[in-house]
């Protein structure tokens, strides 16, 4: 199985302070999919920024699709994100984009005409339940909307590695449970899922997930091979 | 009517909102535009009106003779202008009558005023048939002709009194392509100012797309694009308003029966010159929109 994402001995630290992230070094298997968990404060957010590329480790190497990308020009970045879907915590939806327009952005990014986009948008639309609200803007659209939303723009351009943060944070058990069946349903066309989260109940709808535990910036489980679900009903961290 | 807009214009165009003007930098370029326009039109006009009189002065000159007995003021004029005739660096020569001098004096001295009771001087004006250096020559030689006919006799050339004149003309043109190079380095500078805001304002925007994988490249078009349409709007209103009031001052120059004046006008390529003016304008404002983003863009990851 080949390894799409390689972090080795990473650390990261914002300006002076001390380091948020140390010593990551662990690989993510092509179409794996994984839980990233860990308390708030643990890192998560920092762990993913540095997979979706919008931030630097400050030291170590990161491989991404078999590109050193620390060291990277800035003009081959680009080209790498669009292999990546995200999935932010605060959803950063273009405030005056409409949910359909917001769904569109990575495939106008992409450059696919617009007659070929409409489909798979209404599509998307259709399949996070948002079809009757395509034309809304997201100050009109609902938390839980609003992340349906986002994940539907993470996820229209089937990318190679999906990273969401939280992505269940704002949704009812209901709807979280299909956002996660709906992320497996994309890991089984090959995508490899990273999805960091301190939602215990869905670490146990994906059978194949391996889970990723972060505790203060450090790696609990570095081989990222411990297998969920651990039948447990509350946090033991 | 707004979202009908907002609908047919292009997807990409979306991406920043605002409608199809935004804020005041449309209305900034079409003064700026405006004020370069006329400036332009001004330091062309009066260019062309310098150029003009010099030609029409360099090789114009005037003999004075001052004598105050009529009898030999005449006579001295006289065989002045026979002689002057037959040079051949001479294409003119015309004797200012004497009831024309006395309606110039009538102001100072009256109507009533006989001008054999006055020395007043005879005037004969020369048109030479050579320009350039040549002129000198024929000055010099004219003069000695002339004073060998009657030492009381001089010349002046029209040149050398209109000099400071034309000195200003000239000055004036020149503060007007200061003015124009002034305009455009203004109006840089409040393309680079509203790319920045620009920039500052839709910056989370600018984010999502570079996440989503937008390059540099295509958020730079997006800009661009707006720019360069508000900057054009502008632009053209400028010289719209601006080609209006030089038709009007122009129409009104052409009723003013001066030399001077009605010299200074806009020769053809002049015009094509002014509508020139504000395409360069968008020039600029699309370069310096370009360098303004990119450097700001370079800046993240």
């Amino acid at each position: 199985m080949a390894t799409i994402v390689q972090f080795e001995n990473v650390g990261l630290r914002y300006g002076l302070g001390a380091e948020t992230l140390s010593d990551l070094s662990f690989a993510l298997d092509e179409g794996q999919f994984y839980f990233l968990t860990g308390a708030s404060g643990a890192g998560k957010t920092s762990l993913l920024k540095l997979l979706y590329l919008a931030q630097r480790p400050s030291r170590g190497a990161i491989r991404l699709f078999g590109t050193d990308v620390v060291t990277m020009a800035r003009g081959r970045m680009p080209g790498f994100r669009r292999r990546i879907g995200v999935v932010f915590q605060d959803f950063r939806l273009v405030p005056h984009l409409s949910a359909q327009d917001n769904i569109a952005l990575p495939l106008r990014i992409a450059g696919v005409p617009e007659a070929q986009l409409r489909g798979p948008v209404a599509e998307m639309l259709q399949w996070v339940g948002l079809a009757d609200r395509a034309a809304a803007l997201p100050a009109t659209l609902s938390g839980g909307e609003q992340q349906r939303v986002a994940i539907a723009r993470a996820v229209i351009g089937r990318p190679e590695l999906l990273v969401a943060d939280e992505p269940t944070g704002n949704v009812d058990m209901e709807m979280a449970a299909r956002l996660i069946t709906l992320f497996d349903a994309l890991n089984k066309l090959g995508t490899t899922i990273v999805v960091a989260t301190h939602d215990f109940h869905l670490l146990g709808k994906v059978n194949e997930a391996r889970m990723m535990r972060l505790d203060r910036g450090r790696l609990v489980d570095p081989t990222g091979n411990l297998r969920h679900p651990p039948r447990i009903e509350a946090p033991q961290w | 009517m707004v979202s009908i807009a907002a609908r047919a214009r292009k997807p990409q165009d979306r991406l920043l909102p605002q409608g199809r003007l935004s804020g005041p930098m449309p209305w900034i370029i079409a003064i700026m535009t405006f004020l370069t326009v006329l400036a332009g039109a001004a330091g062309l006009a009066l260019r062309q009106g310098a150029s003009t009189l010099a030609d029409a002065m360099a090789n114009r000159l005037t003999v004075q003779l001052v004598e105050p007995d009529a009898a030999d003021r005449d006579a001295a004029s006289r065989r002045i202008q026979r002689e002057l005739a037959a040079m051949p660096a001479i294409k003119a020569v015309r004797a200012v009558g004497q009831d024309v001098l006395a309606r110039q004096l009538e102001p100072w001295l009256g109507r009533d005023i006989s001008t054999a009771d006055l020395p007043i001087p005879a005037l004969i004006d020369v048109d030479l048939a050579v320009t350039g250096s040549a002129v000198d020559t024929a000055t010099r030689d004219i003069e000695r002709e002339v004073k060998a006919i009657s030492p009381k006799a001089h010349v002046q050339a029209h040149a050398a009194y209109l000099r400071p004149v034309a000195m200003l003309v000239q000055t004036i043109g020149v503060i007007a392509f200061a003015i124009v190079t002034l305009m455009a380095v203004a109006t840089s500078c409040a393309v680079v100012l509203a790319a920045r805001a620009a920039h500052a304002t839709h910056r989370d925007t600018i984010d999502i797309m570079h996440m989503l994988g937008a390059s540099d490249r295509q958020v730079i078009r997006l800009f661009q694009r707006r720019m360069t349409r508000d900057v054009s709007f502008g632009a053209l209103l400028g010289l719209g308003g601006a080609l209006a009031v030089i038709l009007l001052v122009g129409r009104s120059v052409s009723l003013i029966a001066n030399d001077l004046v009605s010299s200074a006008s806009l020769p053809d390529w002049g015009w094509g010159l002014l509508v020139l003016l504000p395409l360069a304008f968008v020039g600029l404002a699309w370069i310096a929109a370009r360098q303004t983003l990119r450097r700001a863009l370079g800046g993240s990851l």
